[in-house]
């Protein structure tokens, strides 16, 4: 969808941005990957708080983590979550078949490591859109086979 | 009470929102950040027109893909197809086409509202940062691809205080295609 574009490219650009900007990029990664996650984080918030403007109060925290796979995911990914798995103490796998993110990386083996810089901004916004209903986590991401890939959100007792 | 015709405008304005929210977020979170790493304003106006400029080299492909529009006869084509065909597909406004010069080389686009700028506030610090810069880049990225150089510039920004936000673009010259020797 063409709405979509804009986001896809800007995403892109500001990946290409903040790698070309580190002074030391190969060791800096951890910096980079981190300042990404920040970016998402606050974007997340903000998007989490106009999408809830009207809705009803969450029941409890697995409601939270559907809305999050159905509605949140619609509104940034025009999709849905493909899987969505817990051990019902407080860790989700979330499972996007076809990452939107990812579709630009072909799917060789060589861009498997290159998949992290392209994960760390949607983790942060996962991370920010649960702190904005009061729910503190720890979110990561991994790819196993491309454009599959899964986010894990642990969520922190306060 | 509403009629049905405001409920479901409302619903649609809140549910097209959020997506173009994802990028003026995104590109609010952008904007930060440059200010954090640059000095000063002109650094940031720089480095987001560089980044329109990266960004519009790709988006006319994407672009002329998904329009199959064909080449433009003229400037004034042109203009009408980045203002109601472009700006509609992307970021879903229509800016109006006014301020022809008389040689028919400059035009504005009229933007009564930027979607960029949603829930920007500029602080007093960062007066001449032109927050919407990346729109430049992008336009002057996307021309010089087919073969226009333009200047494009913001004449009138809602952010620092004016009523429309108006972009300014200027054809420069033709920019000529370089076959490779050979080549029928």
């Amino acid at each position: 969808m063409a709405d979509e574009a804009p986001f896809q490219f800007l995403h892109n650009e500001v990946l290409q941005y903040i790698y070309k900007s580190a002074e030391n990029g190969e060791t800096d990664n951890g910096r980079n990957i981190a300042k990404l996650e920040n970016m998402g984080f606050r974007v997340g918030q903000g998007l989490m708080e106009r999408l809830t403007k009207d809705t009803a109060r969450f029941k409890d925290e697995l409601d939270i983590m559907k809305f999050v796979c159905k509605d949140f995911w619609t509104c940034v990914f025009k999709k849905q979550i493909d899987n969505l798995r817990t051990n019902h103490q407080g860790i989700y796998v979330l499972q996007d078949n076809k990452f939107r993110l990812l579709s630009q990386l072909s799917a060789g083996k060589q861009y498997l490591e290159q998949a992290p810089k392209y994960l760390a901004f949607t983790c942060g916004l996962v991370r920010g859109a649960l702190s904005n209903l009061g729910v503190k986590s720890i979110v990561t991401a991994e790819v196993s086979v491309m454009p599959a890939c899964k986010f894990q959100i642990m969520i922190q007792k306060m | 009470m509403q009629s049905r015709n405001e409920w479901r405008r409302m619903k649609g304005r809140r549910e097209g929102a959020s997506n173009s929210e994802l990028f003026t977020l995104t590109y609010g979170a952008l904007v930060t950040q440059l200010c954090k790493d640059y000095e000063n304003d002109e650094e940031v106006n720089k480095q987001l027109d560089k980044m329109g400029y990266n960004i519009g080299v790709r988006l006319i492909e994407d672009f002329l893909a998904r329009s199959s529009i064909g080449r433009c006869q003229d400037f004034r084509e042109t203009a009408d197809v980045i203002a109601k065909v472009a700006f509609k597909m992307y970021l879903g406004i229509t800016p109006s086409v006014t301020n022809w010069s008389p040689a028919g080389d400059e035009f504005s686009l009229i933007l009564e509202n930027n979607p960029l700028v949603d829930f920007v506030e500029l602080p007093d610090n960062h007066s001449t940062l032109v927050y919407s810069s990346l729109l430049c880049g992008v336009l002057r990225g996307a021309l010089e691809m087919v073969q226009m150089a333009v200047d494009v510039r913001f004449a009138q920004d809602t952010l620092r205080g004016d009523s429309v936000t108006e972009i300014r673009m200027k054809f420069i010259k033709r920019i000529e295609e370089n076959l490779p020797a050979g080549d029928e």
